[in-house]
């Protein structure tokens, strides 16, 4: 299979977006850093309220040059925007939030992910980091946890692994798995494959995806649109 | 009780941090750190710190300069990837570093300014952050145990004071120093303006001045 990794990461976000369309209730989202922050571009959704976990609840777009303000980045440090009635807090009220299951649902990037929902997303244990951020609150806090990911790495290798190789940010933490070729839902202790891109079969997914899962009975195309 | 608040000089206010104590530095990216008396703690070369901050700045820019200047040995923080020097100066042995996730890191410094010794949370369950750490089950979920994390100096930024040390701050660079307030025993702040008691919005004073003892004016 052969995309662009700009397009992979375009589509992978803009069909998480669609996962916070529909909503008519208030819904109160947090984004990770690359693929994640690009979902708010696609949401075009009032009931979604963006939370960076430096502080904020109605982040807007990313700021354009005239829009710059050095005060106010997001969690990854880009400079954004607010949104009409965003506020500020604290790091504590932020991962209280976090933490006390106030956030719907946080979209993050990873490394790995595996059939038992557990992510890699931390570290690449080479000597050159060391950081954790908040994904590790992120996971155990937020009441689900969607994983965007490209399906494969830049060798081809599965990037939906049997066990993660990585060391673990949460473990049987990921609800919905996002790539560029399919969706995954993890449900009764395993993977679900729920959507496949219109280019692939079935057999294809098969052969790129390391780790074990299910075909639900209901398995449709994935909307790329 | 509490002296009444002095308004000094970045070099005088950082005169009150010894040598091994344990200083808090609020901020989260280079924003709402305080960029004169880091400076001027740069400046004064003292050593044997330990810092408490989410980040170490960038390679020789904020609090980067105190690792150049091998003032710190140890680290209480989340996030080091803008400071690639801090992995460096790990590997060789020459700092310690107590990695935390960021919420973890967070409610420590709530907790220490609290009075709340520990605490238990889901971050970092069965990673290699909890290893040899105590953990407990409540419900069906196992938590991990984790402690208050106090400083001795706090060094902070807000936007503005007024004269009795109240805190206002400027969007997301409130982040940690409000928490960081409560958790050292004395506090530094570094503001861009002192106002007469009384002009601002007693409904919009984020840190009452119980909390502060010294204000520095950015750019004296």
């Amino acid at each position: 299979m052969e995309m662009s990794e700009e397009i992979a990461k375009e589509r992978i976000a803009k069909r998480i977006a669609q996962e916070f369309r529909l909503t008519t209730n208030r819904l109160f989202l947090n984004l990770g850093v690359g693929i994640p922050t690009m979902v708010a571009d696609y949401v075009n959704n009032a009931n979604v309220f963006v939370q960076a976990e430096n502080g904020m609840l109605g982040v807007g777009p990313l700021a354009k040059s005239d829009e710059e303000d050095w005060q106010l980045i997001n969690a990854g440090r880009q400079m954004v925007t607010m949104t009409k009635g965003c506020s500020f807090f604290d790091s504590a009220m932020s991962f209280g939030m976090i933490r006390g299951g106030h956030v719907d649902a946080t979209v993050l990037g990873a490394f790995e992910v595996d059939e038992a929902g557990n992510i890699a997303n931390w570290i690449i244990p080479n000597g050159k980091q060391l950081g954790v951020g908040g994904a590790m609150d992120l996971v155990s806090g937020a009441n689900r946890v969607i994983v965007a990911i490209q399906h494969q790495d830049k060798k081809g290798k599965s990037k939906i692994k049997k066990n993660c190789a990585l060391p673990i940010t949460g473990f049987h933490e990921a609800d919905l798995i996002i790539t560029e070729y399919a969706v995954f839902a993890y449900e009764d202790g395993g993977l679900v494959l729920k959507e496949i891109a219109p280019e692939v079969t079935l057999e294809d997914i098969r052969m790129m995806t390391e780790a074990a899962y299910k075909v639900s009975t209901t398995v449709k195309t994935m909307d790329v649109a | 009780m509490k002296k009444v608040i002095q308004i000094m000089s970045c070099e005088e206010a950082i005169k009150s941090i010894a040598p091994h104590s344990r200083v808090m530095v609020g901020g989260f990216g280079l924003r709402g750190y305080p960029e004169d008396l880091v400076d001027a703690l740069a400046a004064s070369r003292i050593g044997d710190l330990t810092i408490i901050s989410n980040d170490l700045g960038s390679p020789g820019v904020g609090l980067g300069k105190l690792l150049t200047n091998n003032q710190i040995k140890g680290l209480e923080g989340n996030y080091y990837n803008w400071n690639p020097e801090v992995a460096a100066a790990y590997n060789e042995g020459k700092i310690k570093v107590n990695l935390l996730p960021q919420g973890t890191f967070a409610e420590g410094i709530r907790a220490a300014g609290a009075g709340i010794p520990a605490f238990y949370t889901l971050a970092s369950v069965g990673t290699e952050l909890a290893k040899g750490k105590e953990t407990r089950t409540f419900g069906d979920k196992e938590y991990v145990l984790e402690y208050a994390l106090p400083g001795d100096v706090a060094l902070l930024k807000a936007e503005k004071a007024d004269e009795l040390g109240n805190l206002v701050y400027c969007k997301s660079a409130r982040n940690f120093n409000p928490i960081m307030a409560m958790a050292a025993k004395y506090v530094i702040v570094e503001v861009g303006e002192i106002v007469a008691a009384g002009e601002l919005d007693p409904e919009c004073i984020v840190t009452p001045h119980m909390f502060v003892d010294v204000l520095v004016l950015k750019g004296r």
